[in-house]
């Protein structure tokens, strides 16, 4: 079971969150081809190491942040709030 | 004083005696024992038959890792299956009997199966009773392998659970461990110690004075999570006493984590290597130390390292019979052999059993000196009435591998060790595999490889291996699956060594090039009581209730869960059926009136200037032109286009919106609109607030519904005119705030009637009171579920699934009307979405008077498919009584008046007719009354 570091709340056990996939997908145009969007709807990475997700803090403070989980070891690498990017965003993805 | 039995050496005199059954017989112990060293103590040779060929066998070991003797342990309700007799501490009165024997213990008829073993081979299962079907074999296997007696009644027995932090957790209460603990308590650390058994020094050892030490006694550490979570299973010692919990699960979460775990001995592999009398040289030793027990009258000890010396020392100067050691190595070190001279002990070099004698009980062992390659020379016996046997120690790795620590096996250690560290670990003590000196052989290199087991329980032999090796198993993983090596209440903790070793002696390979097995939790078994906790019956999950419960309770209602919530289904009167009554109710609001508790609907508020926009981004419908004290019907997608919730979306103010959803949806849709308010759009200014149990909801339906309401005096004008089907008013009613919707699920004239929840029973008693002229009645979901099938009205989850989408129920059109954006938008223009033959809602008229079976399947004439639809819901017309339901049908709106077969459990049971899902008042008049 992760411990994860609530950047509102600190560490709480895993039980506490729920897990919203990845981060930083970006969703195309309305105008986009039907396979560029049924990529967007079903396609996700599942790379080996660093990954960056969504995860709301449920029974706590309800509010959603990222988090870069190596998918090896289930280490927390960071937290950072929605809106912020990962320095290293682009080797995570 | 005599000692209590004639294996016991001697007793101090204070130890006060114990009795306690084994198999009926009254046996007596002394206070400290386990069951198994009683039994030793009393001469019990053969306490348990295996798994498979049912030999006898004897106890092997002297703790958590006895593959034999396994043995039932109380009775009825109370009775624990597989209990390992090494780890059951007697107590006064204690039941305890053998599983596998038919029809005893001492003569079991299945041994017979021994005697045609080699029919009994690795796959033996998987390959004879395969025809015609394994099911109709299995039970009489089953009796046949003797699992234990399962417990005859509920669990009568408490459990608990506890979450508990740490800086350090030192798992293996040895000198190593308590080393550790103590170390670690110096500069102010949180210490957790747990220990399977008694802490050395027992309760009063100076550890428990520890402040910042814990100390957990008859704790298994069972199973190492994510993140330093270990979880431990606490025992309360003594009898079973339902005042207190029998055990206790703790969660830990620790900073770093000491494995003080020690290490397992193994066994040697040697023909009939199972027989009673056969023990584990350090078993002996601890019966010896700690209970004052001779394993036996004449000892052979075998070993392959210097372990077995201290033991045959320490029996001798007990003055026990230590006839003589037989080592497989060539040179054992000098001064042990001076010492065993010293002793009058023989020491055999370079020699192993090769074989033994005697059947429930040892008689002697056949031993031979090694040569080259797999020849012997020189083969002998000895008589003995024990063999102790030594093949070298394993480090307990279990919680470092289930850590994600890396082992390799060592070819001079002759065990696996840890091959490189671990970041949160620290292993110590005997656990850290050194020390045990030279290693040597310790696999017989002849004798007959079907009677030399590798696995006691489960009677896997040094033969299964090779058959699976000859069949093509060449993967560890698959040769333990094959032959079930490792598989048994031991999970391979004796044998793991000398079982890799077979398998690379088979495969022609070096034991260091293969990997090992999974280690998985849990470390030792645990009762499912301990993992489920206080989390059973009424416990096990909240109920939630409307504020109008106890009321609905008392008036007769039935219960029944609805998703999270208990909500009554009817409102049975004496004798009648759930049924009957459900046709009554419905009677009743269609020809009067009746009211239900709608509390458990979803409500949602939405406030902050942006909060239609924000709503209108999630409905199908255009809330653009949605007007104050108006509601709206709408739907709510996936981004897949997938139909999620439904409800109604009612304008409160400039900016202020109230939605509601389906009442088991209103978690998921608070959930889904924070998550899109948070993650995609900060920017629009709006927060929402679950409000679901800030309100009583009572729906008045029925004809009489505006004159019972009109009675209680609301702060507004109640005329269809000014208040129609769908509108809303924000009003006053009992003297306090009501939200009143004109909505209908039932199909007649309708108040939802919202009030504070403290004040729903007032709501709920003045409305029964005012509607008593009109007969009122309750009623319960039953009825309402019913009459909102005859109306065509879908329930989301039950007429839709994972796959609908708006055209299939018919709202295609508001769907693509609408021109601005909302979720699940893009999705209905892709290909799967618009295609022709999709599933889509239709009513079916069944043909006869048979009811249309929920679930069943439909059929188009001359269709290929193997369904073309299934029937969502269904009932008799409570005007006509005639069957209809409504159902998904493949391109549906295409087919009506069409005729369908229904198919239920595979058989054509009837015919219906397609027609359109709206079954009574399909003008609407009466709920626009």
């Amino acid at each position: 079971m992760l411990n994860i570091p609530c950047p509102y709340c600190g560490p709480r056990t895993e039980t506490e969150f729920t897990y919203g996939g990845p981060s930083h997908v970006t969703r195309p145009e309305f105008k986009s081809t039907d396979i560029e969007w049924t990529h967007y709807l079903y396609h996700r990475e599942n790379p080996k190491g660093p990954y960056c997700e969504r995860w709301l803090h449920s029974f706590g403070c309800g509010r959603w942040f990222n988090a870069m989980r190596d998918t090896t070891t289930h280490e927390i690498l960071k937290v950072y709030l929605l809106g912020e990017t990962s320095q290293i965003d682009e080797g995570a993805r | 004083m005599s000692a209590p039995g004639p294996y016991r050496l001697k007793v101090s005199a204070d130890a006060p005696p114990v009795k306690f059954r084994f198999d009926g017989r009254v046996v007596s112990g002394i206070d400290g024992d386990t069951v198994a060293s009683a039994l030793l103590a009393n001469g019990f040779r053969v306490v348990s038959r295996s798994f498979k060929f049912h030999r006898p066998r004897g106890i092997f070991s002297a703790g958590y890792e006895e593959p034999n003797a396994l043995v039932q342990v109380h009775s009825g309700e109370y009775a624990i299956a597989c209990a390992r007799a090494t780890q059951i501490p007697l107590s006064t009165g204690l039941e305890v009997s053998s599983e596998v024997g038919w029809p005893s213990l001492s003569f079991d008829a299945l041994r017979a199966i021994d005697l045609v073993h080699s029919v009994f081979a690795a796959g033996f299962y998987n390959k004879t009773f395969i025809w015609p079907s394994w099911h109709i074999y299995e039970p009489l296997i089953r009796k046949l392998a003797g699992f234990g007696r399962a417990p005859t009644g509920p669990d009568p027995d408490r459990y608990e659970s506890r979450n508990a932090h740490c800086d350090v957790l030192v798992i293996g209460g040895g000198t190593a461990g308590v080393a550790a603990a103590r170390t670690a308590t110096a500069d102010g650390r949180r210490v957790i110690l747990a220990e399977y058994g008694d802490i050395p020094g027992g309760d009063g050892s100076p550890l428990h004075k520890l402040e910042n030490l814990r100390v957990l006694p008859r704790t298994a550490a069972v199973a190492y999570y994510d993140h330093n979570l270990v979880t431990l299973a606490e025992t309360f010692a003594g009898r079973v006493d339902a005042r207190r919990p029998r055990e206790r699960l703790w969660l830990v979460r620790a900073g770093r984590v000491v494995l003080a775990t020690g290490a397992i001995e193994q066994p040697l592999v040697f023909s009939n290597n199972d027989r009673p009398g056969i023990m584990l040289a350090g078993a002996a030793l601890k019966f010896l130390k700690v209970h004052g027990i001779a394993t036996g009258r004449q000892v052979v000890v075998a070993t392959n390292n210097d372990s077995a010396y201290t033991v045959a020392r320490e029996l001798r100067r007990a003055g026990v019979n230590v006839i003589a050691i037989v080592d497989s190595r060539e040179s054992p070190p000098d001064e042990l052999l001076k010492e065993m001279s010293a002793l009058e002990i023989a020491v055999h070099k370079h020699c192993m059993p090769i074989d033994t004698q005697g059947f429930s009980a040892l008689k002697g062992v056949t031993i031979a000196t090694l040569g080259a390659g797999r020849d012997v020379t020189n083969i002998r016996k000895i008589a003995c009435d024990a063999l102790l046997v030594s093949g070298g120690w394993s480090p307990t790795m279990h919680l470092f591998a289930q850590a994600g620590g890396k082992l390799k096996f060592s070819d001079t250690s002759r065990t696996f060790e840890p091959a490189a560290a671990h970041p949160s670990i620290e292993i110590v003590g005997s656990a850290m595999g050194t020390g045990f000196g030279e290693i040597g052989e310790r696999l017989s290199p002849v004798g007959n490889t079907a009677r030399q087991w590798v696995d006691l329980r489960h009677d896997v032999t040094v033969a299964d291996i090779e058959l699976a090796v000859r069949e093509n198993f060449t993967a560890v993983e698959h040769i333990k699956r094959y032959t079930t090596l490792g598989m048994s209440v031991d999970q391979g903790k004796v044998g793991q060594a000398p079982g890799i070793e077979v398998i690379a002696r088979t495969l022609g390979r070096r034991p260091s090039e293969l990997g090992h097995t999974t280690f998985r939790p849990p470390f030792v078994p645990v009762t499912l009581g301990t993992m489920v906790g206080r989390n059973v019956g009424d416990l096990y999950a909240p109920y939630r209730r409307s504020p109008l419960y106890a009321l609905q309770a008392s008036a007769g209602a039935f219960f029944e869960d609805f998703g999270e919530w208990q909500r009554p289904a009817a409102f049975p009167r004496a004798g009648a059926s759930r049924r009957e009554t459900m046709t009554r109710e419905v009677k009743q609001v269609r020809s009067g009136v009746g009211l239900y508790d709608a509390s458990p609907l979803g409500k949602i508020e939405l406030i902050g200037p942006d909060a239609l926009e924000f709503a209108d981004r999630f409905y199908i419908s255009n809330l653009a032109t949605l007007k104050p004290e108006r509601a709206r019907y709408s739907i709510m997608l996936r981004e897949t286009g997938i139909i999620f919730d439904d409800g109604t979306v009612v304008v409160l103010g400039p900016d202020r919106v109230l939605l509601t959803t389906t009442s088991t949806g209103a978690w998921r849709v608070a959930q889904w609109l924070e998550e899109w308010r948070q993650c995609e759009w900060p920017e629009l200014r709006v927060v929402v607030a679950s409000v679901t149990d800030q309100w009583a909801t009572v729906a008045l339906t029925g004809q009489h519904a505006r004159t019972i309401l009109k009675r209680l005096k609301p702060d507004c004008d109640l005329s269809n005119a000014v208040f129609p089907h769908l509108s809303f008013r924000a009003t006053r009613l009992l003297g306090g705030e009501a939200r009143i919707y004109r909505v209908s699920f039932s199909g007649e004239l309708t108040y939802e009637i919202n009030v504070p929840a403290h004040k729903g029973s007032a709501l709920w008693g003045s409305l029964l009171e005012e509607g008593r002229f009109f007969g009122i009645e309750p009623f319960g979901v039953d009825a309402l579920l019913h009459m909102r099938m005859e109306k065509g009205f879908i329930h989301v989850g039950a007429d839709t699934d994972g796959t609908t989408v708006p055209d299939d129920i018919g709202f295609g059109r508001p769907a693509a009307a609408k021109q601005s954006h909302y979720i699940g938008k893009r999705s209905l223009a892709l290909p799967e979405n618009v295609r022709p033959d999709r599933l889509q809602l239709i009513g079916l008229e069944g043909v006869g008077a048979a009811a249309l079976p929920v679930g069943s399947h439909l059929h188009l004439r001359g269709s290929s498919e193997a369904t073309d639809g299934w029937i969502t819901s269904a009932g008799a017309l409570s005007t006509d009584g005639k069957p209809v339901a409504m159902a998904m049908l493949r391109a549906g709106r295409r087919q009506m008046d069409k005729v369908v077969t229904v198919h239920d459990a595979g058989r054509v049971v009837m015919t219906a007719r397609v027609v359109a899902p709206m079954f009574y008042d399909p003008s609407g008049a009466r709920m626009n009354a």
